[in-house]
């Protein structure tokens, strides 16, 4: 195991104990690797790279809870991040197929770089279109750091509804997130 | 949204993980899932009337202990597949142990029984609605597995779709046992597995259409 994923592995073990300012920082450290990760792998599509990074912190969060401390961190990163990069290679192939049925040249993929460009994707925007009962909490608490306690008073939910609400509306973010392209 | 601004969005709030959220998840489908198959098999099927005298008899715990081992090897994939980067490792191996060693013991019976015996043996007298019962009463074991993996992160979806449909069969099969009046192996070598096997089919196709996340 090597120094910084140690020293990675620490920090989420430690985040998922609910240390939120440690778990900022395995977020920021990741989101460093990931973007080399994926640069290297979509050297064809760097317009896409910013936009997987985040679908990958967003599942990477969405999806903690399959996180054992036994194993090693890289095997379950990696394979988060293969799985949304094939996962983003299908949807725009089947995507390009149908532009553009005749074409089968894998250099389409270079020559859309300003389309993929224009349909960069706004999580604010996306974040409109949830439900109130998802976005509210969503806003009070992840983006005003308010405690469940106070979010829940705002916006008259119960604070088990608030909590669902934040997790189900991540959850319908990276839904989202996939269709958007 | 910039990217430092999703980090701390989600770092925002973010409450301690649940421990033990994955183990329970499985322990909740498998309850739900399983009762549900023993309520189905009380009510469509019925325990076979001379079950107390069939328990007697070392065949009746083989039969028991055929789907029990597959289920044990199947648990293991349906865990391991629900965890992005856990290898299989060994469970293959331990997924083919079980219906080798059947298939060795029918043809062993096979080989020892008179030539005229042997479709009997393949046969019984309900191998036609065999397969058929087992995938029946695998449904909803199939249906709790589904919802808990689609709650956890399988990346290969066919083989985690497979996984969890040979775990909803071997329950299946693992509770028909109660109703089914067959004792030989060579039947159950091939009409269990059969049974077993079909929603393993079943999953491997719904597997990439149901579990993404």
């Amino acid at each position: 195991m090597s120094a910084s994923e140690d020293r990675l592995r620490d920090l989420l073990v430690r985040g998922l104990a609910g240390d939120t300012a440690t778990y900022h920082a395995f977020l920021k450290e990741l989101s460093a690797h990931l973007r080399a990760f994926l640069r290297g792998r979509l050297s064809r599509l760097p317009n896409e790279v910013e936009d997987l990074v985040q679908e990958t912190l967003l599942a990477v969060h969405n999806q903690r809870h399959t996180y054992d401390a036994a194993q090693p961190l890289t095997a379950w990163i990696h394979a988060i991040a293969r799985y949304k990069l094939i996962d983003l290679l299908r949807r725009r192939a089947g995507r390009d197929a149908l532009n553009d049925p005749l074409d089968d040249d894998l250099d389409v993929f270079a020559a859309s770089d300003t389309e993929a460009d224009d349909a960069r994707r706004d999580l604010a925007k996306l974040l409109e279109r949830l439900p109130d009962r998802q976005r509210l909490p969503i806003i009070h608490m992840k983006l005003h750091g308010m405690s469940v306690v106070e979010a829940a008073r705002i916006t008259g939910m119960s604070e088990s509804a608030v909590k669902v609400g934040v997790h189900r509306g991540l959850k319908a973010l990276a839904v989202m997130m996939r269709g958007e392209r | 949204m910039k990217t430092d601004e999703l980090i701390t969005m989600l770092a925002s709030g973010a409450e301690a993980a649940e421990p033990h959220a994955f183990e329970r998840r499985f322990t909740i489908a498998l309850g739900w899932g399983a009762f549900g198959t023993t309520l189905l098999m009380a009510i469509m099927l019925g325990v076979r009337p001379d079950i107390a005298e069939a328990a007697r008899l070392p065949m009746f715990w083989m039969k028991l202990a055929f789907p029990a081992a597959l289920l044990a090897g199947a648990l293991l994939a349906t865990v391991r597949l629900s965890r992005p980067g856990v290898r299989l490792g060994r469970v293959p191996a331990a997924l083919a142990a079980p219906v080798l060693a059947m298939w060795l013991l029918a043809v062993v019976v096979l080989l020892s029984a008179a030539p005229v015996e042997r479709a009997q043996l393949i046969y019984g007298d309900t191998w036609a609605s065999c397969p058929f019962n087992v995938a029946m009463l695998s449904a909803p074991v199939f249906v709790a597995l589904l919802w808990a993996m689609k709650g956890l992160a399988p990346t290969r979806l066919a083989l985690a779709g497979a996984a969890a449909g040979l775990l909803a069969g071997a329950v299946g099969a693992l509770v028909y046992t109660l109703h089914c009046p067959e004792m030989e192996s060579p039947f159950l070598a091939v009409w269990y597995l059969l049974g077993m096997l079909i929603p393993a089919a079943v999953g491997a196709m719904l597997g990439p259409r149901l579990l993404r996340w």
